[in-house]
């Protein structure tokens, strides 16, 4: 499936800006051709067809009653259901599921934020000695593999006590959303004009009243963003949550949805009814924020 | 306490009096960069704790042979001290040049390296193409744009399930296959198909990521530069290689970037995809997991010791990478 999109993607590069054809000069810059035109809205359409399927699947799955209508998926036409949806809500874990994945997320969100702002606005304005250690060092946490913290982490949590605990997978999930938030928003600030930095200072605000009273309300859609992101990720983490999580009603979702297959008898319809009812929400979350999102993004891109 | 904004200030280096003292140089330092200072503690107060000391401390049990039969662990009401011992750097030499290191380790290098190569390349491919097409005035622009964001949207651990019913065995891409007369690959049981599904689903959950910065990115270049380009005679293919390619270079080099060190790194797809049953498709990171934590005993000293080396990749190959940058910039100044 992967081949053919690349095919249609690198030939639809070209019909995009291809030369006009003959009316050249009747046409504004940036309209084309009727070919053109109809090339592209050929490549997009198909480009969504996949980019839509599996999920659209996965909800078409989710309405037959039995365990093995994946395979069989012309059956679930005649019988369709939402008992799925029914049993998992009344009859497995997924509200603690729900509830200790809001925790962790959340919790990582605020801690991640609240912990990052000033570092982003104090390396994006202000020069001082270490600098560049630090921002080489917020870089190098970027580039982390879960395998190098992993092992330390179990056993340092162990110690503590934290195995299983939501506070043990906060802290787990701090070491990667605090260096990411800091970096995305010292891009953000970075866009942020420094004149407004002086003309608070001129008018006799420090540097924290400049940050707190000026910058932080300017830099709401780069706090979302950032918010937006360490909450994404705490939510979708796979491996430190299956390996640090063990009482199967403090699961977060990643780990939960896991649990119908793993189990003997896979209940592959009430799985594919859990992921729906997991990927609605997020899914609308993700559009009321991605406004902000592009922004955010080459912004902690671009001057990175 | 005068200048924190130094940028902003526009402080010369000239402007300097004769270097004074180490101690007035150290409270003159303080006095002037405090706030700084008082702003990244919090940071680096995080980063200390939660970063730096397990980093130390993973790097100490490589050191030694840790696993979990010899780790401090608590059983029931007893409490049994960790036993381990310091060996020095004979993970590091068993793991890369010790007997089977081939199977163990040089195999699933090199496949992850393919991987990565393979999905970036995919991924940034599809990706620009996406985004020059949206970045045209056409009708359902933004309807295009919220479907193709989707897979992005959905949680990884989501989807790959989807993915997985549909790659099974008599899933609906294999009748799909079927119906048009193809041969149904086993995608979940033979290695070679194996990685061809992951790349596949991978590429699927990474484009939206590209098309969106990219897209970004082609939105900030400046449309007089176009029309110049055009002006001169610069036909389609022109115009995108001096025009676009260039403007988009900051973004570019930046996404990439990020997309290598995600995909180098990427757990879930392959762990959520086969699990423990797909041993020649673990690229080094689930294979180093799968030592900690998927089998017994586990061997956490193993584990850390391929979590060093692949952070080490790293490091070696992002310096590479921002130096090659750098002299490409240079060049390009000249």
């Amino acid at each position: 499936m992967s081949t053919t999109t690349l095919g249609e993607a690198t030939a639809a590069a070209e019909p995009a800006s291809a030369p006009p054809a003959a009316p050249r000069r009747s046409r504004r810059r940036g309209e084309q051709g009727r070919a053109a035109a109809l090339a592209s809205h050929g490549v997009l359409a198909g480009a969504c067809l996949i980019a839509l399927f599996p999920i659209a699947w996965l909800v078409f799955l989710s309405l037959g009653p039995d365990k093995d209508d994946y395979l069989h998926p012309e059956r679930i036409w005649g019988k369709m259901t939402f008992d799925n949806y029914a049993y998992v809500l009344q009859h497995t874990n997924f509200f603690e599921w729900l509830k200790s994945s809001l925790i962790v997320s959340l919790g990582t969100t605020v801690i991640g934020v609240l912990v990052a702002a000033t570092t982003g606005y104090a390396v994006s304005r202000m020069r001082f000695p270490g600098y560049r250690k630090l921002m080489w060092i917020l870089l190098l946490t970027q580039m982390f593999p879960i395998a190098v913290l992993i092992v330390p982490m179990y056993q340092i949590l162990s110690e503590l006590q934290l195995i299983d605990s939501y506070l043990g997978l906060i802290l787990v999930y701090c070491s990667t959303a605090v260096p990411y938030c800091a970096w995305l928003l010292k891009g953000y600030f970075d866009t942020i004009p420094f004149e407004i930095d002086e003309a608070g200072r001129v008018d006799g605000l420090t540097p924290f009243g400049t940050f707190f009273r000026l910058i932080l309300p300017l830099a709401r859609p780069g706090l979302a963003v950032a918010a937006f992101y360490s909450f994404i990720t705490a939510f979708g983490e796979v491996a430190f949550a299956s390996t640090f999580m063990l009482s199967d009603t403090k699961y977060t979702f990643a780990v939960g949805l896991q649990s119908f297959v793993s189990e003997h008898d896979a209940q592959r319809n009430l799985m594919a009814a859990t992921a729906v009812l997991i990927a609605i929400p997020v899914s609308a979350f993700f559009y009321l924020v991605q406004k902000n999102l592009v922004t955010g993004l080459t912004a902690g891109g671009t001057k990175g | 306490m005068t200048v924190a904004i130094d940028r902003a200030t526009g402080k010369r280096r000239g402007d300097r009096a004769p270097r004074p003292g180490l101690g007035r140089r150290l409270k003159h330092g303080w006095q002037k960069h405090w706030y700084a200072y008082a702003m990244i503690a919090p940071v680096a107060v995080v980063l200390g704790v939660l970063v730096l000391y397990p980093l130390a401390y993973g790097f100490y049990l490589t050191l030694t042979d840790a696993d979990s039969l010899n780790s401090a662990r608590t059983i029931g009401v007893n409490e049994i001290e960790a036993t381990y011992k310091f060996i020095g750097f004979d993970n590091y030499a068993d793991i890369l040049w010790g007997e089977t290191a081939y199977e163990r380790f040089w195999s699933h290098f090199i496949w992850t390296v393919v991987w990565t190569a393979a999905c970036v390349a995919l991924h940034y491919g599809i990706g620009l193409g996406l985004a020059l097409l949206l970045n045209q005035k056409l009708r359902g622009r933004t309807f295009y744009r919220l479907v193709l964001v989707l897979p992005w949207a959905v949680p990884t651990f989501v989807t790959v399930f989807g993915w997985r019913f549909m790659l099974a065995d008599a899933g609906i891409i294999n009748s799909g296959l079927d119906f048009l007369g193809l041969p149904a690959p086993q995608w979940l049981e033979d290695t070679f198909w194996q990685r061809f599904a992951a790349i596949m689903v991978n590429t699927w959950c990474g484009v939206p990521f590209m098309m969106v910065s990219l897209l970004g990115g082609l939105q900030s270049i400046d449309a007089s530069l176009y029309e110049a380009a055009e002006m001169d005679g610069a036909n389609a293919w022109q115009r995108f290689r001096h025009v676009t390619l260039p403007g988009l270079r900051s973004v570019s080099s930046t996404v990439v970037l990020l997309g290598i060190i995600w995909t180098f790194n990427q757990f879930a797809i392959i762990f959520l995809l086969f699990g423990n049953t797909a041993p020649d498709a673990q690229i080094l990171v689930t294979w180093a997991y799968q030592l900690g934590f998927g089998q017994q005993p586990r061997e956490f000293a193993q584990s850390a010791a391929y979590g060093m080396l692949l952070l080490a990749v790293l490091i070696v190959f992002t310096s590479f990478y921002r130096r090659w940058l750098n002299r490409n910039e240079q060049q390009l100044a000249n």
